[in-house]
């Protein structure tokens, strides 16, 4: 069965078949990923721009990586540098760039809701890389997909994710993907970076960080992001850390079985001691190879798709 | 569909098998260097059945892995429906290996020219060899079996059926009326 939509804007209302496809088409690229040759020629004559309007690295580099894995051409849009710059609006950029034949746009935009705007005004399959704070579907995919190589499911799972809420769209994802595969959602913060009403989407909140890790199979760390302003809500990065940042100390004390899992980029100091950034608990660069994978399963499946 | 005859039963299939086995160790005077790798669905059944034969034959225990040669079709552009991935699971190095790829029905000869992309992307073995349970005939592609269970000439309008325990509820191949006619 192919996907049920031809677009991935976001895992909220995303059939629990679809995730689950998407998952179970990964474990076929990371086979891929482990050859001599690390390149198949699936979306050979395909042509894929990535649409960056805000800064990333691992993500871009991942989808590129897994574009050419997948033998797709591709072309690559940074805002810097390039027309926006000049005053052109964003619709005549992408009017511009499908004029040149473009099958499949990967987008990331500092603004919620431009990968739907993108749908109404291209032809191309659209993917979303991350909108604002709305969502970011490929990093909750990889998340579900490091923690189901891990501890073997996500079904009756529980998953607390830690710190900034509010501002993240890996947080809103992974809500609408871990509840949709089973897994039982906490999020864990400072009342003033949960948003209020969240509980509505079926999570429950602690601001215990330690209740947090005792009680949880895994959970899922997000960044300070200090480049959204979130240091108007909290005191101190100092304070943060105090309270709510993550410890070999306190995951020995609470539970040492624990699985931690980070985005990136890491804070370390922040949300993660260094001694936790690089230590037993966390899975952190599997994600990061989990995530080319899960994006070659992405294209792949969209791509092809009749 | 319908069916119009069966070409193989349960113990020609055994006999074809054993047949198959010989032939394998003889072309390649022994069983040392070989690996068997068989292409899913079915020839991955067949490729464990002839690995067993040999083994019992011989007394080796020759590398077996399989093959999923989805990635590499050259109809996804034409195809109606998805086709679905399955993992690779070809676990030992492939480099100066005699490999044996083996599938149930030779037809237009597309899915070998994928899997022979496939291995490639592998290593580099020293050879390849095709094995195959039924030849039908109606090449697209230059491409010869090796070694062949059986040779059934088929009009563009039938099908041949391989149906194996593993997954089927029967050994048997049957010959059948195209369902799109």
């Amino acid at each position: 069965m192919p996907l049920s939509s031809r677009h991935l804007l976001g895992l909220q209302g995303v059939p629990k078949e679809d995730i689950q496809l998407i998952l179970d088409t990964a474990t076929t690229f990371r086979e891929v990923l482990e050859r001599p040759i690390k390149k198949v020629p699936t979306l050979q004559g395909k042509t894929i721009c990535n649409l960056f309007f805000e800064n990333s690295t691992r993500t871009r580099l991942s989808f590129e990586l897994a574009q050419k894995r997948l033998s797709a051409d591709t072309i690559n849009f940074t805002k810097s540098g390039s027309s926006a710059s000049k005053g052109e609006t964003f619709k005549d950029t992408v009017k511009n760039i499908e004029a040149m034949k473009v099958d499949m746009i990967v987008v990331r935009h500092e603004s919620s809701g431009v990968p739907h705007y993108l749908t109404r005004i291209s032809n191309a399959n659209i993917i979303n890389a991350g909108d604002g704070r709305h969502e970011h579907p490929t990093q909750a995919l990889l998340d579900m997909y490091s923690i189901r190589e891990r501890l073997g499911k996500i079904d009756g799972l529980k998953v607390c994710i830690v710190g900034d809420i509010a501002h993240s769209r890996v947080a809103l994802s992974n809500i609408y993907g871990l509840i949709s595969l089973g897994a039982k959602v906490s999020l864990c913060g400072p009342a003033t970076m949960i948003p209020k009403d969240i509980q509505r989407l079926g999570v429950t909140i602690t601001h215990n960080i330690d209740e947090a890790i005792a009680n949880n199979d895994v959970l899922n760390v997000l960044r300070i992001q200090l480049e959204r302003k979130a240091g108007t809500n909290i005191p101190t990065l100092r304070e943060y850390h105090n309270y709510f940042g993550i410890t070999s100390e306190r995951i020995k004390k609470n539970n040492p079985d624990v699985l931690i899992l980070h985005p990136g980029p890491i804070n370390r100091g922040v949300e993660l001691s260094s001694e936790v950034a690089d230590g037993p608990f966390q899975i952190i660069l599997d994600q990061v190879t989990n995530g080319v994978a899960i994006r070659m399963a992405v294209l792949y499946l969209l791509g092809t798709r009749p | 569909m319908r069916i119009k005859a069966k070409i193989i039963d349960e113990i020609g299939l055994t006999r074809t098998v054993t047949r198959l086995a010989h032939e394998i160790i003889e072309k390649n005077k022994g069983s040392e260097n070989i690996a068997i790798i068989g292409m899913r669905t079915r020839g991955e059944f067949l490729a464990k059945r002839i690995h067993k034969k040999i083994s019992e034959i011989d007394g080796s225990q020759p590398e077996l892995g399989v093959l999923d040669v989805t990635l590499y079709r050259d109809d996804f552009r034409m195809r109606l429906k998805q086709p679905e991935v399955s993992v690779t699971d070809i676990a030992f190095d492939v480099n100066e290996k005699n490999l044996i790829l083996v599938d149930d029905v030779l037809y237009t000869g597309r899915t070998v020219r994928a899997a022979l992309d496939a291995l490639m992307d592998l290593g580099r073995p020293n050879s390849i060899q095709f094995c195959v349970l039924v030849d039908r005939g109606h090449r697209e592609m230059p491409i010869v079996a090796d070694f062949v269970g059986k040779n059934i000439p088929t009009s563009i309008n039938e099908e041949v059926k391989v149906k194996m325990k593993e997954i089927d509820s029967e050994d048997a191949v049957y010959l059948v009326e195209s369902p799109n006619n």
